[in-house]
């Protein structure tokens, strides 16, 4: 690693994904900076940032030239490059199996109806563009996947893959902080789901409460 | 040790696990599970995957499920050429990154196509607003775009020469729609290019036995009990049109 220059992030901490690599960085200690890309003020549509990623979207990891997006391949990446604790993201195949399986999950569950209620909840209605009706349903939809993530995931293990932290409960924290921003904690009445997030807190030290200050801060 | 792997190839996800393996010469016990009839709700399979998603796989003792996890997992276990899932760092996050912004753009749109244009309508006897189906053909055009512009660029494959895990996902999910008659490949020369190369390093015969299912989905669905689809009505009209 000598000679080794700073990994680059550009990141917007309203975003949940963004949080995620923002966590894993400072966690890990890996040298790196950290451009600010505020979404709200449209600029993740300059010809600047297009050129850079033309999905438009973040996180994006410029490491020496390479430029990577989406948060699991990122994590992924610096896993390995970084040579982080085994824990993130294991070695062992079906350790590791077990983490791939949540991030591919993460996507169309976690991910998706999260972003959906924080649409719906904290976004449109600032926008003049409220939907109840919708918001119901991203909500219904949001109980089914914490339903799963008790079920099927945590069961009666410590973390979603197994009795330590890996990268599946680092996504996965940062989507369920989201819908604080409207005021709504949605793990308010999930005893098990709730000491899961302080336990996730606690092996974070810093960094979790650092990441998640803007989150804090827009709590109604 | 046995490796089962629960399969429906009507699913794209199923056809990607079911190439994999058959290509790499990997020996498993194929169980065969028809989503359509509801018997990923029964007892023996809720043990496999309480989820009741396909794919799933048994190896030992070892349940998965999530088609791009299985397939990570057995080019581990089974050595796999290096191209399908490369342990050079930047060219396996090349893979990784496909596979993960897939999920949400090219895997939602075809596969709405598909429901939209034939399985709802035809199998299912409900029909599906004009607007949702331009929608839908809509945002699968637009990830097509995205997916030329960003992902394949002018490479003869998504992480540059060879093929990947990368590829073999995305051509079974750009497949979907064709078995709902539309022609994805029509006006595309790039596209076209690719899903050929694609085919070929796969094995053309193995391409077209795993698609056979989803090819003759129009066909088949003329001569389907529109009660067969009975039970799965609900969950497909919710998560389909609400």
């Amino acid at each position: 690693m000598a000679g080794r220059q700073a990994v680059k992030a550009y990141l917007d901490l309203v975003s949940q994904p963004c949080r995620a690599v923002l966590i894993f960085l400072k966690d890990n200690k890996i040298p790196h900076t950290v451009e600010s890309i505020a979404i709200q003020k449209g600029q993740h549509k300059t010809p600047e940032f297009i050129k850079l990623n033309p999905m438009q979207k973040l996180p994006v990891l410029e490491d020496n030239g390479f430029v990577l997006t989406e948060s699991d391949a990122i994590l992924k990446y610096l896993a390995t490059a970084y040579n982080v604790p085994d824990h993130w993201y294991p070695k062992l195949p079906e350790k590791r199996a077990r983490v791939d399986e949540y991030t591919a999950w993460h996507h169309e569950n976690t991910h998706m109806h999260i972003s959906s209620v924080f649409l719906h909840e904290f976004l449109l209605p600032r926008m003049g563009l409220p939907n109840p009706e919708m918001l119901e349903k991203a909500l219904s939809d949001l109980d089914g996947t914490l339903d799963k993530l008790e079920n099927m995931f945590l069961k009666r293990q410590a973390f979603l893959c197994s009795d330590d932290i890996s990268l599946a409960d680092l996504l996965a924290v940062c989507e369920l902080m989201q819908p604080l921003c409207g005021g709504r904690d949605i793990l308010k009445n999930r005893p098990k789901l709730l000491s899961w997030r302080s336990r996730v807190q606690s092996s974070l030290s810093d960094s979790f409460d650092e990441a998640h200050d803007i989150v804090y801060r827009m709590r109604i | 040790m046995s490796l089962e792997i629960y399969l429906d190839l009507f699913s794209q996800p199923c056809r990607s696990v079911y190439i994999f393996t058959k290509k790499n010469n990997i020996q498993f016990d194929h169980k065969k599970i028809t989503l359509f009839d509801g018997s990923q709700y029964g007892e023996e399979f809720g043990k496999i995957n309480v989820l009741r998603k396909l794919p799933a796989i048994k190896y030992g003792d070892f349940c998965l499920a999530e088609s791009v996890a299985i397939m990570m997992y057995l080019a581990e276990k089974f050595h796999t050429p290096d191209h399908w899932y490369p342990a050079d760092l930047q060219k396996r996050a090349r893979v990784n990154e496909y596979l993960s912004w897939q999920h949400s753009s090219i895997r939602i749109h075809g596969s709405r196509i598909l429901w939209f244009n034939l399985l709802i309508p035809k199998a299912m006897g409900v029909e599906v607003p004009k607007e949702k189906i331009d929608n839908a053909v809509e945002d699968f055009d637009g990830s097509l775009k995205l997916f030329e512009m960003k992902f394949l660029q002018d490479k003869p494959f998504i992480v540059g020469d060879q093929i990947s895990l990368a590829d073999l996902v995305a051509v079974v999910e750009i497949m979907q729609p064709v078995g709902a008659g539309m022609d994805v490949f029509e006006n595309r020369p790039k596209l076209k290019a690719w899903k050929d190369r694609v085919r070929e390093e796969i094995g053309a015969e193995l391409f077209d036995e795993a698609h056979q299912a989803l090819l003759s989905l129009q066909e088949d669905v003329k001569t389907m009990d529109p009660k067969k689809m009975d039970p799965l009505k609900p969950k497909v009209l919710k998560y389909f049109l609400s």
